[in-house]
């Protein structure tokens, strides 16, 4: 009988439950196939007009009937999809009697372009509009409903309401290490006795025209244009950017004992959770890249393992010139000699950076690789750079027993945040 | 519970309309003077505006100040008062091991910007394309980092070198309350020694109001106090920040608690069922009550940060009336700061049981009685405009 604890005697915390949605479509099998066929679901934007924008590309979700309404509109449908399916497989709880907290990882949600036009019609302004005129309009034409809607906590509120989850949920943003902190904050939770199983999600349904310049005005996004399924690409020398991209995913997480006890199926174990933040900038990382280190070698302290004992690595590689170099020099720091020999490989290449989805997403995908002992490729590899020499299972994936995975994500802001996840309890 | 550790208070920055630090605001608290309010400059609204900061103290680079919008400045010098505060400023070595959580909102607009847009994008033959133009020429590129949430605890990891951890929990009030029961909770079960916890609002922002507005729950001049008459948010610009520590990690670098933290809890009413947030808070309250040092109830206190939104706030004024305990209201004082107000009221509550004695009743709010036996503890309770109800718990440390 496997004990329930860890080596630090903490129960052990694992998943029963995953679901997810991307660009590439809707739920894991989906996915994974897409994944592991090297499919991209990067495309060109028809949400809105791309006309002056630099960048004229995405991985938005389009797919579903009501893709196109507010971020936050879509950021809770793509959450409740994945979640859906997640809370499914687990078998958890009853329907709508989740139980335990729920953590979730939501973007940033304001009043939008289409309600501030309206309020500015509706005010009937008679010279240049101000905010005071919207203020005005907003008192007296009944959007009550907005109110709720451009709160920050209304997505997890929804979804608190829609899986009977426990408690106030936490929503979240660690920017684009926000999905990881989804996971982390349930593990600890677990791990502290507050309950026997939470939910964590990550979603983002943001990609809107502003959120679009805003990224390129930072210089952030790919201009690769002309061929949109060849525009992301990690690690390669002729990377120039990110490419922004919309999706959720989810994870039951339980206490082992839990689990078992209701003889729920085991999907994979969270061993480990580190993170360190960066003082160095807003949007660079410290080039001693000292934070992303300190961040994956907590991450294994965590999980009470050696750099030896990681044999895939499902990297932040962003495809940006600095965050693939920076992931470089920080890999190789705490992996060595061996970095060169340990497969690593960027779903980003084929789905786009999901901004604060990205962690959760991953993660799903991370424990999917440990299943099918199949590690996704990263496509688009055709001209190495030769400055961060990697095994990036260059664009066709390949089958390899994979014990223990580190899954990275990086933010904005400082926010670094690794994973380390197995299949089975030690 | 027995395997959990105390956790202390070690460290306090607050900053709001009556002042920045203890002193400014307990003076302020005493005096009997009335609450700061600006009815003119947000007509019809009524804001509590920041009280005169010089930003250099704490953030001593223009070019980091410049780099943030008002809200982020206000946080950062905040948390920057709780690291003088808990005499921890430029301690590498502990900074670089302190977790934070941070409660925010964001999304600061370049409201001239989004004014001439919206003035010219009717007459467009294609206003979406006109959009994506003004913005793409219009927009600064920094300001998207002083709009995204996280960048308040990014901007303090780089001003103050706070980088053990860093978390940020967006959801209006509950935020505050979830960022400091997280912290809490952490190094009660030891899996942390020390963490800074907080938030910050700008309320003098017609960006913001139009949120409230929208639900016409922002409060119209002429100013009330909430608890008596709940006609709206009194918004209020305000920082406030707590460095939370195991006894064990302040005792080692010589530190002293300001209180102990003993207990923070959270839950969420499904307020379209009556009568439920008087239910969850009533329930939230008791658990407080019987938390910590019991035999002290003589001694307790209510600080109140409700918000003057009617329902919510009639809900917790019956709670307050069914508790039996002196009441004080924090956002009488200071106004409200949406994710910063528990961490504000928490503040004030820290310094009442600090100073073992409760602030003078507020001239013209009923809900107040006199108290002026010694206070050892004192209960915040934080139920938002909107949703969620939290509670803490601090009580003198001795």
């Amino acid at each position: 009988m496997a004990s329930y604890t860890d080596k630090a005697g903490r129960p052990i915390v694992v998943v029963t439950g995953m679901g997810m949605v991307t660009s590439l479509g809707q739920g894991k099998e989906d996915n994974w196939a897409k994944l592991t066929s090297g499919q991209s679901g990067i495309h060109r934007i028809t949400r809105f007009p791309i006309d002056a924008m630099r960048t004229t590309i995405a991985g938005t979700v389009d797919f579903l009937p009501d893709s196109g309404r507010t971020a936050p509109d879509l950021s809770e449908e793509l959450a409740a999809l994945s979640a859906e399916e997640a809370v499914a497989q687990s078998g958890i709880g009853s329907k709508g009697d989740f139980p335990g907290p729920l953590f979730c990882a939501v973007p940033p949600i304001e009043l939008e372009w289409p309600q501030r036009r309206i309020l500015a019609q509706e005010s009937v302004a008679n010279g240049p509009i101000t905010y005071d005129d919207l203020l005005r309009a907003a008192e007296t034409h009944g959007h009550d409903a907005w109110h709720e809607r451009f709160l920050y906590g209304s997505i997890a509120d929804h979804l608190a309401d829609r899986f009977g989850t426990r408690g106030q949920p936490i929503s979240l943003s660690t920017a684009c290490a926000s999905g990881n902190t989804s996971i982390q904050l349930g593990v600890e939770a677990i791990r502290r006795g507050d309950c026997d199983a939470a939910l964590s999600i990550a979603t983002d349904g943001s990609v809107t025209a502003e959120a679009l310049i805003r990224f390129s005005l930072l210089s952030a996004l790919s201009t690769n244009n002309e061929r949109p399924e060849a525009a992301s690409r990690p690690f390669s020398k002729n990377r120039d950017g990110f490419i922004i991209a919309e999706g959720a995913g989810a994870l039951v997480l339980e206490s082992l004992e839990h689990a078992m006890a209701r003889g729920a199926k085991i999907l994979g174990v969270l061993e480990g959770c580190g993170e360190m933040a960066d003082s160095f900038h807003r949007t660079r990382s410290s080039p001693d890249a000292k934070p992303v280190i300190g961040c994956m070698r907590s991450a294994l302290a965590d999980a009470g393992v050696g750099p030896d004992d990681i044999d895939y690595i499902n990297a932040h590689g962003t495809s940006t010139p600095e965050n693939d170099r920076m992931e470089f020099t920080g890999m190789s720091a705490v992996f060595g000699e061996r970095l060169p020999d340990i497969p690593l490989s960027s779903n980003k290449s084929m789905i786009g950076h999901t901004l604060t989805a990205a962690g959760a997403i991953e993660a799903v995908f991370s424990l999917l690789t440990i299943q099918n002992g199949r590690i996704p490729p990263t496509i688009n590899y055709e001209v190495p750079d030769p400055a961060i020499p990697l095994d990036v299972v260059p664009n066709v994936a390949r089958d390899a027993q994979v014990k223990r995975v580190m899954s990275n994500s990086f933010g904005f802001g400082g926010q670094n945040v690794a994973l380390v996840l197995t299949g089975e309890p030690a | 519970m027995s395997d959990r550790r105390e956790v202390w208070i070690t460290g306090i920055g607050l900053v709001s309309s009556l002042g920045e630090g203890l002193e400014a605001h307990w003076s302020a608290l005493n005096d009997g003077s009335r609450p700061v309010i600006d009815e003119t400059r947000f007509a019809p609204y009524v804001v509590h505006p920041l009280a005169s900061v010089n930003f250099d103290q704490q953030i001593p680079k223009k070019g980091d100040q410049r780099q943030m919008e008002p809200w982020q400045r206000i946080g950062t010098y905040a948390a920057g008062l709780a690291l003088d505060s808990a005499g921890l400023k430029g301690n590498k070595e502990i900074l670089g091991a302190t977790d934070m959580v941070v409660a925010a909102g964001g999304g600061e607009r370049d409201q001239a910007v989004d004014g001439a847009i919206l003035t010219e994008i009717e007459n467009q033959a294609a206003p979406d394309v006109f959009l994506n133009e003004q913005l793409q020429s219009n927009l600064r590129p920094t300001l998207f980092l002083a709009q995204l949430s996280n960048l308040l605890a990014g901007n303090i990891s780089i001003v103050h070198g706070v980088t053990g951890s860093s978390r940020t929990f967006m959801g209006e009030e509950s935020s505050g309350t979830d960022a400091v029961r997280i912290g809490f909770s952490r190094i009660a079960a030891g899996t942390s020694e020390i963490a800074l916890v907080g938030g910050a609002y700008n309320a003098e922002r017609r960006d913001m109001l139009l949120l409230y507005a929208l639900k016409r729950l922002a409060m119209h001049a002429p100013w009330a106090p909430v608890l008596t008459e709940p006609k709206g948010v009194p918004t209020g610009s305000a920082g406030a920040f707590l460095v939370l520590e195991s006894p064990e990690h302040a005792t080692a670098r010589g530190a002293r608690p300001i209180v102990k933290l003993s207990g923070v809890w959270s839950d969420r009413a499904k307020r379209g069922e009556p009568g439920a947030v008087e239910k969850v808070l009533g329930m939230l309250v008791d658990a407080a009550r019987a938390a910590g040092d019991t035999g002290e109830d003589a001694q307790t206190a209510i600080l109140s940060a409700a918000s003057g939104a009617p329902d919510p706030t009639r809900a917790e004024v019956a709670v307050l009336e069914k508790s039996g305990l002196p009441v004080r209201s924090v956002t009488d004082r200071v106004g409200h700061g949406l994710e910063a107000q528990m961490p504000v009221a928490l503040a004030l509550a820290a310094l009442s049981v600090s100073e073992g004695r409760l602030f003078a009743p507020l001239a013209g709010e009923p809900m107040e009685k006199p108290f002026d036996g010694p206070l050892s503890r004192a209960i915040v309770t934080a139920v938002g405009h909107w949703r969620g109800e939290g509670v803490a718990l601090v009580e003198r440390a001795d």
